[in-house]
């Protein structure tokens, strides 16, 4: 009911239906092509200043423009290698990540419901926490036995600490009357535990993994340039887009570059949207205004 | 609703034998007398050592099974600490509690056990969010594990039904009323077949024509049902509209002032508000509250 009402509201006036594919869209998703139209624009503009202006703009000006960018990608769309480079850091971020929310999430959550736990744990966990990711990287290429592991260490470090937040404070914003009348009513400490704090706990456990998953980008994408993109070094045959980054620029293929990074943000942004659609389902109840993602 | 099929009771002689109740395992089985609560020479202190403030200070309440009592006193004075003390989240520094002549707490029983005997019902509500109405109003069976799943959700419709909520089953409370959660929360109590409900303000927040359809709402299942009702409010007239009894509590210590007989009886209706009797009733309750805001306000006693 809710949810119609706010659509309704959110809808422009009823107009006849047109014949420019573009109008037929709904409002937001025509503003985000304008959006990305515009950006194109400035930068098509901008790295040809050269060419047009007589000089170059600062800054735009060295940037390969994306006509260079979209030529170089559409060779490398047939780049099995360049693939190979998705799914290498794909497999870092998914494994990386499931470790952090395996091990981080109970760990909150302990934490979070056991005193004499938290009172030992948290002053370490907090000399830890803001020691940056990256610089677990030489830490983590001597610790671990292979170079994929190194780099899935290192991811996990970038997730764990913000979904062990996350479900430390989810855990403690569940309403404790709401365990009073469960106790009152004959609940028992185990249905308490799975009835109240786990639902309870969720919305912000998901908040922390959308969070967390963009971090894990962020961190594979700069462990790979690091590390040498793993065990394969090979250009672009599975190095990961981190890699793949790293050795266009070794190897002068700017352009190429410019798709590593935009890969990477096609990616992240992919996984953000894929954890809000799972968000939004398992916690409709928390969503009255039906969701919007 | 069920009206015709209950006795209308004058108030005083607490729920008659002949009442029934509808929801218990035998429908014609006469309704047990139950939720009789003696409170006898209740201390609470708050805080510790030199600072500590006497918040309940001898405070005996002797309420018959199967009455409305509510407890008016200003915001802070303790009447909430006595729920909790019956409900059995705190503990009491001295006195006791006996509910139907069993020890609830007292000396060498620090705290009263929390049972399904006595439900809470919140002043802003204690909903379960991410459960749907059906599922919150069937909670406390399904725990128990006391009726299977199938008669349970079927009892709860229909305890829904009774409540004016049908339709509703399936929301989550986030997209319902302030008026209906609070009348969900309700239901869900009774659900439970308590002794006593425990009301702690539940209609504060609510604006002034919903609550008059809650207090229409609480004293139909108030009959329907067998329950003391334990009711804080410190709304003079909705005391007085719907206490069988009305006790006005002295501000911090708290102790019982006046205790006033509501010599009207149920089902009250919006015409009683009207009626000499209530206004009188009224009248006589806020002079007692008003002497008693004089005093804590002589006493340089905040009121919060």
């Amino acid at each position: 009911m809710v949810n119609l009402a706010v659509a309704r509201a959110a809808e422009p006036r009823a107009r006849p239906p047109s014949t420019i594919a573009i109008l037929r869209l709904a409002r937001p998703q025509r503003r985000a092509l304008v959006s990305y139209f515009a950006a194109l624009l400035v930068w098509q503009l901008g790295s040809t200043s050269g060419r047009w202006l007589g000089f170059e703009l600062p800054l735009l000006g060295r940037v390969p423009a994306p006509s260079d960018v979209l030529l170089a990608w559409s060779h490398l769309i047939l780049d099995p290698g360049y693939w190979q480079s998705w799914i290498a850091s794909w497999k870092r971020v998914a494994v990386g990540f499931s470790a952090a929310v395996l091990t981080g999430v109970p760990l909150g959550l302990i934490m979070a419901l056991n005193r004499p736990i938290w009172d030992v744990v948290f002053p370490v966990f907090e000399l830890l926490r803001p020691i940056p990711p990256l610089a677990w990287v030489p830490v983590a290429i001597i610790f671990w036995p292979t170079q994929e592991l190194s780099i899935d260490a290192v991811i996990f470090i970038g997730a764990f600490y913000t979904l062990v937040l996350n479900a430390v404070s989810g855990a403690r914003s569940v309403d404790p009357r709401l365990i009073e009348v469960a106790r009152s009513m004959g609940a028992s400490k185990r249905n308490i535990l799975t009835r109240l704090v786990l639902p309870g706990v969720l919305p912000s456990v998901l908040v922390g993994m959308e969070v967390s998953i963009g971090i894990t980008w962020e961190v594979v994408v700069a462990a790979e340039m690091i590390s040498g993109g793993g065990s394969s070094r090979a250009a672009s045959s599975g190095g990961g887009l981190g890699f793949f980054i790293w050795n266009s620029y070794v190897g002068g293929s700017y352009p190429q570059i410019i798709v590593g990074m935009i890969s990477i943000g096609i990616a992240g942004y992919l996984s953000s949207a894929a954890l809000r659609a799972v968000a939004a389902r398992l916690s409709r109840w928390n969503a009255p205004h039906g969701g919007r993602t | 609703m069920t009206a015709g099929a209950i006795a209308w009771r004058s108030v005083g002689t607490p729920r008659a034998a002949a009442v029934v109740r509808p929801h218990a395992a035998d429908p014609d089985a006469p309704l047990r007398r139950r939720g009789a609560i003696q409170i006898v020479d209740a201390v609470k202190y708050y805080g510790v050592g030199e600072s500590r403030v006497l918040a309940v200070d001898h405070c005996s309440l002797d309420i018959s099974a199967g009455e409305v009592f509510v407890v008016v006193g200003p915001s802070g004075c303790g009447k909430t600490t006595l729920l909790n003390a019956l409900a059995g989240f705190h503990p009491l520094d001295a006195g006791s509690i006996h509910l139907d002549g069993e020890l609830l707490c007292g000396p060498g029983r620090e705290k009263a056990p929390i049972g399904s005997d006595r439900i809470v019902v919140f002043q802003n509500g204690a909903l379960f969010p991410w459960k749907t109405v059906l599922e919150n109003v069937a909670f406390g069976p399904a725990m128990r594990g006391a009726i299977p799943r199938d008669e349970l959700l079927e009892r709860a419709r229909r305890r829904l039904a009774e409540a004016g909520l049908q339709g509703y089953e399936q929301s989550y409370p986030g997209e319902t009323s302030s008026g209906v959660k609070r009348r969900v929360e309700i239901v869900r109590a009774l659900m439970n077949d308590p002794a006593v409900l425990l009301l702690d303000e539940p209609f504060r927040a609510l604006d002034a024509l919903t609550k008059a359809m809650m207090h229409e709402a609480l004293i139909a299942s108030y009959l329907r049902n067998g329950s003391t009702v334990f009711f804080i409010t410190h709304d003079i007239e909705e005391a007085v509209f719907l206490g069988s009894r009305v006790a006005i509590m002295t501000s911090r210590p708290c102790r019982p002032k006046t205790i006033l007989s509501v010599d009207i009886r149920y089902p009250r209706s919006r015409e009683t508000v009207t009626s000499k009797r209530f206004r009188e009733l009224v009248a006589e309750a806020t002079t007692a509250v008003h002497e008693e805001a004089l005093n804590a306000y002589a006493l340089g006693e905040k009121e919060g």
